[in-house]
């Protein structure tokens, strides 16, 4: 374990009537000081996992450079596809209404779209060694079975999606990437506007004051942020690092 | 005047019998045959008659910045006077969703403005009736509403595209993440105008008013007049990659997955619609 690797913290998931108690979610902690070290870390005490994609002792690290946002863009949309693939597999979606169900739908699609898309490009702009692997995630702690959770998760996801896009922007080399970067997050921000459309009381929760500045701006974090986030979600179970993106 | 050969197109769609009345009120435009091939025309390229930006010829990025700022003034006092005109039914969802994104857009005027300082420019004149083909703020207008609303759709979609175009030009400048954090609530504009608008015209569950946009299609009511603002987001090829072939997806699904943009040059064209006069 010569990595540098940051203290990992194991929390219990929030309760929910769904959560299997045994289950305990890792959180991240010292993210803002460890600048070299970012480990999303799995709940390595299940001896049911499957194995790893990674050999032994080896951790994949996203690569520097545009790699290295390309694969922090496609480990966030192999999430979002994953979550959505869980979701039509749900009984929510089976039995919600023709407007949720079509917008789901075609928030799989477009998930596994851009997933197979980051997949290929990287592909053709790097060794096969620097593609991110597929990654393995755990959604136990999402109710699919119920509106609230599998809605309320969605928005988290893509209000995540527009945070990550707009704060990886300026870390791009090459105008052609951020172009289809441009292409894809504002996509993920229509995706947004409608969860949020569906799912939250107010009628202006499509762009609503908790996200847009007073300066009508949208959320842009950059990577450490959202991958501190997202492992805190619990929902990342393969371990990957991100030592070298650019700052 | 081009313009006014669309002027019935600019109606919803599904208020036919209405558009119908209205066109035996205009008896020059009687020739339908005529009409419809004037309005392959319209929103792109019936406006290059010298209504031209006033835009400084510094570098990119001021221009980029300044064309943002023309669209920002454009949305801007467009969401004002919608909601000045007495259109919007009071105390509902569109009034509600109207004053937020009035907000947002005057909040950008400002922030443009701000940000270019001596290179800010002033708004143009906008004619919001592009020359005498709408009506929208006027209560009296039967098709004011289905206007207003048709409006905002191509207004948002057009910044969207814009801002995407101009993103090149910003790159290793301090304008790229502010422009891009613009870009994205102009996406979460026209996602929810396009909901609003099937809500109003009852097309909620059509597959072309979810939120985004399928293939090149405008959506349900919207006027064939705005149709250049949906041209090109077609495209099923990234990154020199067909995606249809490479994912199995259909191309209505791979369409929808990537938002196409726009050069300044059409962006300017569209806008340039509704402006009535170059003193900016």
């Amino acid at each position: 374990m010569e990595k540098p690797r940051i203290k990992v913290d194991a929390v219990t998931a929030k309760p929910s009537k769904n959560s299997n108690s045994r289950r305990k979610f890792l959180k991240m902690g010292g993210l803002a000081m460890a600048g070299s070290g970012l480990l999303l870390y799995g709940c390595s005490d299940d001896d049911d996992m499957n194995p790893d994609p990674m050999p032994p002792g080896e951790v994949f690290d996203l690569g520097s450079g545009d790699v290295g946002i390309l694969n922090y863009a496609y480990a966030l949309e192999q999430l979002e596809a994953a979550f959505y693939t869980n979701v039509l597999d749900g009984s929510y979606w089976a039995g919600a209404n023709a407007e949720e169900k079509r917008i789901l739908e075609d928030l799989y699609d477009h998930e596994v779209i851009h997933r197979e898309f980051f997949k290929a490009a990287i592909g053709a702009n790097a060794e096969v060694s620097q593609v991110l692997p597929e990654l393995e995630f755990d959604f136990s702690s999402v109710n699919f079975a119920d509106r609230d959770s599998v809605l309320g998760t969605a928005r988290v996801l893509e209000d995540t999606g527009v945070a990550a896009y707009n704060g990886a922007g300026r870390l791009l080399q090459t105008p052609d990437f951020l172009v289809i970067a441009g292409k894809i997050v504002s996509v993920e921000a229509r995706h947004a506007a409608a969860i949020r459309s569906i799912y939250l009381e107010s009628d202006t929760a499509f762009a609503g004051d908790d996200i847009i500045d007073s300066n009508g701006l949208d959320l842009a974090k950059d990577p450490q942020t959202i991958l501190s986030e997202v492992g805190n979600t619990g929902f990342v179970v393969t371990e990957f690092t991100a030592n070298n993106l650019p700052q | 005047m081009d313009i006014i050969k669309f002027l019935d197109e600019f109606t919803s769609e599904s208020l036919t019998r209405k558009a119908s009345s209205r066109r035996e009120m205009l008896g020059s435009l009687g020739n339908l045959g005529k009409k419809a091939a004037m309005v392959a025309v319209p929103f792109g390229l019936a406006s290059t008659s010298g209504k031209a930006f006033a835009q400084s010829s510094g570098n990119d990025a001021t221009a980029a910045l300044q064309l943002a700022l023309t669209l920002e003034y454009l949305e801007a006092e467009f969401y004002i006077k919608a909601l000045d005109s007495g259109v919007l039914p009071s105390g509902g969802r569109a009034e509600a969703v109207y004053n937020q994104i009035s907000k947002h857009e005057s909040a950008h005027v400002t922030f443009l403005q701000t940000g270019l300082g001596d290179n800010s420019i002033d708004s143009p004149e906008f004619d919001f009736t592009a020359g005498g083909a709408f009506d929208p703020f006027n209560p009296n207008n039967d098709m004011a509403y289905a206007q207003l609303l048709a409006l905002a759709q191509a207004f948002e979609d057009t910044g969207v595209r814009a801002y995407k175009g101009q993103a090149g030009n910003l790159m290793g400048t301090q304008f790229l993440t502010p422009a891009l954090q613009i870009h994205s609530v102009e996406a979460r504009h026209a996602s929810e105008i396009r909901r609003l608008r099937a809500d109003v015209i009852n097309e909620s569950s059509n597959e072309n008013a979810l939120g985004w946009i399928t293939l090149n299609n405008r959506g349900p009511g919207m006027p064939e007049a705005t149709q250049a603002v949906y041209d090109g987001e077609e495209n099923v090829v990234q990154g020199g990659v067909n995606l249809v072939d490479a994912t199995g997806f259909s191309a209505e699904a791979v369409s929808q997955s990537y938002d196409e943009p726009i050069s300044g040059e059409v962006a300017q064209q569209i806008a340039g619609l509704f402006i009535a006069s170059n003193d900016g």
